[in-house]
């Protein structure tokens, strides 16, 4: 009892402190996690209004199957990642093997079937609601797409958040095709991991205060910003 | 330059309308040309709005033909339609309106000038900034209209629009009808209420279970209807 206090005291100071090391981690782990965001919802929200608007054989399992990737397991995103850019690899050539993007890429892969999946069912109840009056104006399917997800904007952001978390609070993956290199491919997730295992807990603790708060500022964040969205656009 | 093809006068031909077994619609015959407001009139599932919508090319015949003018069902781009409950896009009051002028594209901007001079002629000026789900009823019926002008119809399907206001609100709503009408628009209009089909109507078509029962100019229709459905629908009578 008296010792985790203590890790706790500890782990206030390296905050407090602007610790370089911590601070490096979480610039780290902040870039990755936002960048793979970025990345999935480039292509995870197109994918999921289409899925929703257009009918096509096989749509049904392909539903299924991106609903079911919503659990895909980390560490098989991660050997799977890793066979690819390893150096005998398919995309071995590119080097990207413990680096900062293959980890971007890695998370965006766990990331990409959790947006495409919510924004498919965020966009499908939306098009129910505006079928006809769409379809009344005579708007082409591009346009159906782009005007249906900026009027579901303020749930989607939800789902932003849904992949954001899961890239930042993710472990198995980056530890996998990232390595934890000190300085250079460690996160707040796998030093957590790694410090608690040598026992170094003040720095663990730190770095899980920290990745709990920043997850909750983010949040708060959206939250504020579709408060204001939705008072503004209805 | 030759002019784009009319999409006036609709002509329906002999079409039914069936869903899963059921009658909605059958052996309509009807002409649409331009000129004053045709109301449709009838008790409800009469087929009122399925006959808009077939009008509108949003449902298809299942037996029979249709002709909008010189276009097929899916071509033209100058009718439109304000639905019973018309949905508001999430954005501003002007943004909907804009949407509509752009055909739902990104780019080019909708010209600022059109967006005012549709909000001036539906008495929503002073709201273009408000988020459009956040209008009265009868509000959001004006914003509807004023989308669909946008579209620069020559030919307007309002389904029941005053349904459900005051009347305060019916007659903003029907205020800007009249004005549509009489800048040439052709209007048909789907109503249950009497008052409403008397006030604009230049010429009635009276449903009942599907069928036309009677397409005849409003004041011989409200004067001297021929069936007794209708007699009995203009006394007030249950018509079933």
């Amino acid at each position: 009892m008296v010792n985790g206090m203590q890790d706790g005291v500890s782990a206030f100071d390296l905050i407090l402190g602007g610790d370089p090391a911590l601070y490096a981690i979480i610039k780290l782990s902040l870039t990755v996690s936002v960048s793979a965001t970025l990345l999935a919802s480039a292509v995870g929200l197109p994918l999921g209004a289409l899925l929703a608007l257009v009918r096509f054989p096989g749509r049904a399992v392909m539903v299924v199957v991106l609903n079911a990737f919503m659990g895909l397991p980390p560490v098989v995103v991660g050997l799977g990642m890793y066979l690819l850019l390893s150096r005998s690899g398919p995309l071995g050539f590119l080097g990207l093997l413990f680096t900062p993007q293959a980890m971007i890429f890695a998370q965006a892969v766990l990331v990409m079937p959790i947006v495409a999946a919510l924004t498919r069912q965020t966009v499908e109840d939306l098009w129910v609601e505006y079928r006809d009056e769409l379809t009344a104006m005579r708007i082409g399917p591009t346009a159906r797409v782009a005007a249906l997800l900026w009027d579901a904007r303020f749930s989607l952001v939800t789902t932003l958040l849904a992949g954001f978390g899961r890239a930042a609070a993710e472990v198995g993956t980056v530890m996998i095709v990232g390595g934890n290199i000190d300085g250079f491919t460690r996160t707040m997730t796998t030093a957590i991991a790694l410090e608690t295992s040598k026992g170094d807990l003040p720095l663990a603790v730190g770095l899980g205060i920290v990745l709990i708060a920043l997850i909750i500022v983010v949040n708060a964040a959206a939250a504020l910003a579709r408060r204001i969205g939705e008072l503004h656009a209805g | 330059m030759r002019a784009p093809p009319s999409e006036l006068p609709i002509t329906i031909d002999g079409v039914s309308v069936r869903s899963g077994g059921v009658i909605i619609l059958e052996r309509i015959s009807l002409v649409l040309t331009p000129g004053a407001p045709t109301v449709l009139i009838g008790p409800n599932g009469s087929g009122k709005t399925s006959l808009i919508r077939l009008a509108m090319g949003l449902i298809p015949p299942t037996t029979g033909r249709i002709a909008w003018g010189g276009y097929g069902a899916t071509e033209g781009r100058r009718r439109a339609i304000v639905f019973q409950r018309p949905v508001m896009l999430r954005r501003s009051v002007a943004g909907n309106i804009a949407f509509a002028l752009r055909g739902g594209a990104i780019a080019p901007p909708a010209p600022q000038d059109r967006v005012a001079a549709l909000l001036d002629l539906v008495g929503l000026a002073a709201l273009g900034r408000r988020p459009a789900r956040r209008l009265s009823g009868g509000e959001q019926q004006r914003l509807a209209l004023a989308r669909a002008l946008a579209r620069d119809p020559e030919i307007l399907f309002l389904d029941e629009p005053t349904a459900n206001l005051d009347p305060a609100a019916t007659k903003a709503v029907e205020d800007v009808v009249a004005k549509v009408a009489a800048a040439g628009v052709k209007i048909v209009l789907a109503t249950h209420d009497l008052g409403e089909a008397r006030r604009l109507a230049g010429d009635v078509i009276f449903m009942v279970a599907g069928r036309i029962l009677e397409h005849r100019p409003a004041k011989d229709f409200f004067t001297r209807p021929v069936t007794p459905e209708a007699q009995r629908f203009l006394n007030g009578d249950l018509v079933i």
